[in-house]
């Protein structure tokens, strides 16, 4: 909390807005890689040579001026950053509206518990980002951290295609298990739940919207933006499950 | 007119049963000479503070209306300690922020003839001829600085398309002098002044006490120096002492229960002062507006005030037949009584505020009134949405429409409004000389809480010109110039006066919750507005008054005896907040009959039934009553003194209003 | 029409509260809300209990000193065909057997007094940090010497209606009073007369917002859906654009 022996510029700069600067920030830098990842999975129906091209290219970018993996080895840093700084601003920010709501229940009313116009997507922020969390985390193992590790075939059994030391046969053999593609689909919807608020939030909070109509708009391009990129990463996994794609 | 009170016309008045003659008021301070000159050489004449000296003097201003904010905000800037109160949780809140239509100030940015000089004539004119020159003179002589601070302080005036500010014309005026901020514009500057008053709390200048009712003056050898009041959360009675006492508290019209103020607007501030020797200059002057929402039923609280412009389109009408009761679309034209058109041809619809209102109150009498009691007319916009169509109706009037819609539930667009007068501004209050002093030295009084300018009637845009004219600029000329005269020395809270003023209201307390009777405080109220609106409301007649008198006295009697007052003292208890004020208004009424009792002639807001026209106009008698009433306190159970202060017009020749 | 009120009751800042029950039997449709409860507290009084503590003044939907929650929205919003406070809400709104729950407006930066009365101070402190311009009395320029453009001056009046009501804390799920703060923001940071204090106005502005516990803004809206002045949501997208403009420029 602001103390008296701060300047209002040092106040300011610990406010609350200055949290959700960070938490628009973070998530944008976020949003800009899954676009790019959202695309880079659609290589997928180029077949198994134009996927681990994919993968691999993702690594030979700018060689020989960055080192081999130089886009991922600069693009990691960054990303952990934003969801540290995501997750730490989320986390500051949590705990500041739930004491500022008042202790307690806060309303004994039942009626109109969603409020007047809240979007459901308003609502899930927080957990369905901790379901994204949860999720990425599953998510590296299965895909980048155990296969580097201990290529032990018995992981596969949680997660399943880790083993595979091929980028291609690792996502297909996983997608071809249904509750693999149901943990991802519950995710991906977080994710656009998520980012159907979090993108109009942040242009928001980026001060961009300047009249009451660009609200609307905003609102209206968030929840397309999150449909496209909801569709661009369910379509791999169920056009594995389906056979579409396939081994 | 009511038929009963006809016979006694010729009577009277028994001077003595009710009040006692005393002194003329010798001086009003107002500076002599040529009357253009007459403020810049008060204000040069005035003593001046040294600025190192102003943080020593503690300075009390009683509410944060136009009135109170400004001043608090000015002296605070100019360096002095104060402290403000109001009753409502924040100062933003007091009930300037309800004035709609506009402000006058005499710019004449539209080039159309509007000078200080015809400002001035319009006003006291509009005040029919009861008010002071000087006072007049010199609030038109700085409207123009209001507008101009008010700019700066960045209230949202209406504007033109070039980006200059926009005026229009309000009240019956001939020129567009009025400035607004569409239909909010008490509202936009209020929160100027709350938000320069909030700088200097900010700045440490200003202390504001939200939530504190005054309930007593305190006066030490002969001068106001404090209050004592209540803490409304706590419960808690303190005393507050200062060098001088600033009151800004506002009008009284609540006196009549159902008016357009707020539900805690009160004449308490001031009529403690008066209890404690200030004078209360001509209380029975109270201005109804015409066009107010009726009154739907009995557990109504308040009334709604729709502006004026309404008349510029709507036509007003009721059945020429009080057995009529059919839907007013069904009746066609020839069983219509546009009954301004034809009493007035000139003006018609637009009469001046006093005519309009109780013409309404005519043919309501008659028993021709419509909607729930018979008590409205139809204000018929159907004309206007034929001629000019439906859109233009709308962008005109919209907002007003929907408050209507909202408030009655029935669309005036497609069934005529049903209007009636309402109690709306009182131009009586605390008596003051030119410089807001009031008789008790170190009392000021400003806004509607004083007397002072507007005469017997007040024309629209002029009360919030008035309150902001009083705040930031005479006030602030004016008190530094008494604290410059007057070094005092600093009175202790255990000062004996100090605790028997804190006594005083402590024991009132006491007494209100000991009574515990069977009549609740508000019906206390209605019952003292039902007397009030009845007999010292649109028309007075002699009868009327004496038995108003007399109903009050038993009804003061009778609240004293069997007032029901729930709670503790010291809790947040709103039925002791309202009793105390009611308390107050029992008082008051009786004064407001009284006066109005004496004042045998008619003049703007007060009409007397005796004194009228063959055709059935105000009267006024100038050579009999041209003079301000200053009421002296009698004492408990005693009769009130009436001072005499006469009024000379020197610049503005008396003439009868005529709007034939 | 008949009703059945759920009022909270709440002796005092210290006591934890309840819900009461109250039938209402003969509701006139015309009443305003606070009507209704004047008339019950009539009652109350009669029947020697302590009649219902809930603020209000004007009673005209202007001077922003009523306001409860009703139905779990601030100034019975659900209820209401139009934006409103609660004075100008109507009995009409509801149907006959309706249950209708009262509660005060909630948040930690307004401390419940009694019963439906809390203790807004909060909102006078935000405004007195940094919401006004500074002119002394008397030094004001001719009014006419700084043309506004229209556009702004009707963007500045819109935001300077909002009445100070607290709604918008009472709705927003994290208790932000940001629609109440950016209201000030913009109405003096369009105007020409606020461009020279715009950075330290937000600056502290938001400071003191923070400093009184308010939350943040997560965006949600609530807010300007049940404020009954209709303050627009943009505003607080100008108050976030300021912000991140005065803390680029640095010290003031
Ligand atoms: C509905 C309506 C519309 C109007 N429209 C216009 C218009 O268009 N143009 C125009 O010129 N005029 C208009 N008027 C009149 C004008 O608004 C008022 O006369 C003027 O604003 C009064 O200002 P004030 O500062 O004297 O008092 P108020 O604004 O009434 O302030 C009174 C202050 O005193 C405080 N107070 C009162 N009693 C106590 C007490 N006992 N203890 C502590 N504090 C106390 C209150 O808290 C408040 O702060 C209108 C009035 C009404 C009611
Ligand atoms: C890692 C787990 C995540 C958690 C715990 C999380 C949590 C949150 C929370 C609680 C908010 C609302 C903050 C507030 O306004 O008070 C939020 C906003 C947001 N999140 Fe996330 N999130 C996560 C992941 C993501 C991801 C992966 C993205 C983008 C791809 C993202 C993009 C956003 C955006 C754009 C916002 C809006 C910021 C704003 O309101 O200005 N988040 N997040
Ligand atoms: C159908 C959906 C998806 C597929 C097929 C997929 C596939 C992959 C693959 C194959 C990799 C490994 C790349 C490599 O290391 O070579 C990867 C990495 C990653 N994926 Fe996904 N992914 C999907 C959805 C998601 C989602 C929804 C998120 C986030 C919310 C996500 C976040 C990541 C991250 C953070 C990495 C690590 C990148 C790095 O190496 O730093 N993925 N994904
Ligand atoms: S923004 Fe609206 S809801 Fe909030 S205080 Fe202002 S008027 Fe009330
Ligand atoms: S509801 Fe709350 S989250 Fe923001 S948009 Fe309104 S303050
Ligand atoms: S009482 Fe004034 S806004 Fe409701």
């Amino acid at each position: 909390m602001a103390t008296s022996s701060l300047t209002v510029h040092q106040r300011a700069a610990r406010s609350l807005v200055v949290s959700k600067y960070v938490m628009a920030i973070s998530g944008i830098l976020m949003i800009g890689f899954l676009i790019a990842h959202m695309l880079g999975n659609l290589h997928i129906f180029g077949g198994r040579e134009e996927f681990n091209h994919y993968a691999e290219g993702l690594r030979e970018f700018g060689m020989p001026i960055l080192p081999y993996g130089g886009l991922l080895w600069i693009m990691r840093p960054v990303l952990v950053i934003a969801v540290v700084a995501h997750i730490w601003s989320a986390v500051r920010l949590t705990r500041r509206d739930r004491a500022a709501r008042g202790s307690g229940k806060r309303y004994q009313s039942t009626q109109h518990r969603r409020g007047v116009q809240r979007t459901y997507a308003s609502f899930t922020m927080r957990w369905g980002g901790v379901t994204i969390a949860l999720f990425v985390i599953y998510h590296l193992l299965q895909f980048t951290l155990l296969p580097k590790l201990a290529l032990n075939p018995a992981t596969d059994g949680v997660f399943p295609g880790s083993s595979n030391p091929d980028p291609y046969e690792r996502t297909v053999t996983g997608f071809m298990v249904w509750w693999v593609v149901l943990i991802y689909t519950v995710a991906i919807l977080a994710l656009g739940m998520h980012l159907r608020h979090g993108v109009y939030s942040a242009i928001a909070t980026l001060g961009l919207i300047k009249r009451p109509i660009g609200r609307t708009r905003a609102l209206a391009g968030a929840a397309a933006f999150a449909l496209l990129l909801c569709l661009g990463f369910l379509i791999p996994p169920f056009a594995v499950l389906f056979g579409v794609v396939s081994l | 007119m009511s038929t009963e009170t006809m016979p006694d016309t010729h009577s009277s008045i028994d001077a003595d049963d009710y009040f006692v003659l005393g002194d003329p008021i010798a001086d009003t301070a107002a500076p002599a000479g040529p009357i253009k000159d007459r403020w810049s050489k008060r204000r040069f004449d005035a003593h001046l503070v040294n600025p190192a000296n102003r943080r020593k003097i503690k300075i009390i201003i009683v509410g944060t209306g136009l009135a109170g904010g400004a001043a608090a905000a000015t002296l605070g800037e100019a360096g002095y300690q104060v402290e403000s109160f109001c009753y409502q949780d924040s100062p933003r809140r007091a009930h300037s922020i309800a004035a709609q239509g506009g402000i006058n100030a005499a710019k004449n940015y539209k080039n159309d003839g509007d000078s200080i000089d015809r400002l001035f004539y319009d006003t006291v004119k509009g005040g029919d001829y009861r008010a002071r020159e000087s006072n007049v003179y010199r609030l038109a002589e700085v409207s123009a600085n209001i507008i101009d601070q008010c700019v700066a302080q960045g209230v949202p005036f209406a504007r033109e398309y070039g980006g200059l500010l926009d005026t229009r014309s309000f009240g019956g005026v001939q020129v567009q002098r009025t400035f607004y901020a569409r239909g909010q514009t008490g509202q936009q500057l209020l929160i100027g002044a709350y938000q320069a008053l909030q700088r200097q709390v900010n700045a440490g200048t200003v202390r504001m006490h939200t939530r504190h009712d005054m309930l007593e003056l305190i006066v030490v050898d002969g001068r106001a120096r404090g209050i004592v009041t209540r803490d409304l959360i706590t419960g808690e009675v303190e005393a507050w002492t200062a060098d001088v006492v600033i009151l800004a508290t506002g009008g009284y019209g609540n006196v009549f229960f159902l008016s357009t103020n707020a539900m805690g607007s009160n004449v308490t501030a001031g009529w403690r002062a008066h209890r404690k020797g200030a004078y209360f200059g001509n209380p029975c002057y109270t201005q109804i507006h015409p066009t107010c929402i009726p009154v739907s039923g009995d557990y109504q609280s308040k009334l709604t005030l729709m502006s004026e412009s309404l008349r510029n389109d709507g036509r007003i009408w009721v059945p020429k037949s009080g057995e009529d009761k059919r839907d007013p679309r069904d009746i066609p034209e020839e069983d219509r009584d546009y009954y301004l058109e034809r009493r007035y041809p000139a003006f018609g619809n637009l009469v001046p505020r006093d005519i309009a209102s109780r013409a309404a109150k005519y043919v309501c009498d008659e028993g021709r009134g419509v909607g729930p009691g018979g008590l409205g007319v139809y204000l018929d916009f159907a004309d206007a949405i034929n001629r000019l169509g439906r859109k233009a109706v709308e962008a005109k009037y919209g907002n007003l429409f929907d408050m209507y819609a909202q408030i009655t539930g029935e669309n005036p667009y497609e069934t005529p409004m049903r209007i009636y007068p309402a109690v709306h501004y009182t131009m009586g209050g605390l008596w003051v000389d030119y410089d807001l002093q009031s008789s008790i030295p170190g009392l000021f009084v400003g806004g509607e809480a004083n007397f002072s300018d507007h005469g017997a009637n007040r024309l629209g845009a002029s009360a919030l010109m008035q309150g902001l004219a009083d705040g930031y600029f005479v006030l602030p000329a004016t008190v530094p110039d008494y604290l410059a005269e007057h070094k005092l020395a600093p009175v202790p809270l255990d000062h004996p006066d100090v605790l028997e003023a804190v006594q005083s209201v402590k024991d009132r307390i006491d007494l209100l919750l000991s009574i515990q009777g069977h009549r609740t405080v508000d019906s206390f109220h209605k019952e003292l507005g039902h007397i009030m609106w009845e007999y010292c409301g649109m028309e007075r007649t002699e009868s009327g008054l004496k038995k108003a008198i007399a109903e009050i006295r038993r009804l003061k009697a009778e609240f004293w005896s069997d007032v029901l007052v729930t709670g503790k003292g010291l809790e947040l208890n709103q039925a002791l907040e309202r009793a105390n004020r009611v308390a107050d208004f029992i008082e008051l009424g009786e004064l407001m009959c009284i006066d109005a009792l004496e004042r045998r002639e008619s003049a703007g807001g007060h009409f007397r039934g005796e004194s009228q026209t063959e055709d059935g106009e105000a009267l006024r008698h100038d050579d009999e009553y041209a003079y301000v009433a200053a009421w002296e306190w009698g004492g408990d159970g005693g009769r009130p003194i009436l001072h005499k202060e006469d009024l000379v017009y020197e610049y503005v020749e008396m003439k009868q209003r005529s709007y034939k | 029409m008949k009703i059945t009120l759920r009022v909270w009751r709440q002796k005092n800042a210290e006591d934890p509260g309840h819900m009461q029950t109250i039938e209402v039997p003969d509701v006139s449709s015309h009443m305003s809300f606070l009507e209704m409860l004047d008339v019950v507290n009539e009652r109350l009084a009669l029947d020697g209990e302590d009649p219902i503590a809930f603020d209000s003044d004007c009673r005209e939907g202007i001077c922003g000193m009523c306001g409860v929650v009703i139905n779990g929205i601030p100034h019975g919003r659900a209820d209401s065909p139009v934006q409103t406070t609660t004075c100008q809400l109507h009995m009409r709104s509801f149907v006959d057997g309706a249950v209708i729950d009262v509660e005060p407006f909630r948040s930690e930066a307004f401390p419940i007094i009694k019963d439906l009365a809390v203790d807004r101070s909060a909102l006078d402190r935000v405004i007195e940090s940094g919401g006004y311009i500074s002119v002394n009395t008397g030094s004001a320029p001719e009014a006419n010497s700084t043309p506004v453009p229209k556009a702004h001056a009707d963007h500045a009046f819109e935001s300077a209606t909002c009445i100070g009501c607290g709604a918008c804390v009472a709705a927003c799920p994290n208790g932000s009073a940001m629609l109440f703060t950016s209201a000030k923001i913009t109405h003096l940071g369009l105007l020409p007369q606020g461009q020279p204090e715009r950075d330290s106005r937000v600056l502290n502005m938001v400071a003191q917002h923070d400093a009184e516990g308010f939350g943040g803004c997560t965006n949600i809206g609530e807010c300007t859906a049940v404020c009954p002045k209709g303050i627009p949501f943009d505003n607080i997208s100008r108050l976030n654009h300021d912000l991140l403009g005065a803390l680029v420029r640095g010290e003031d």
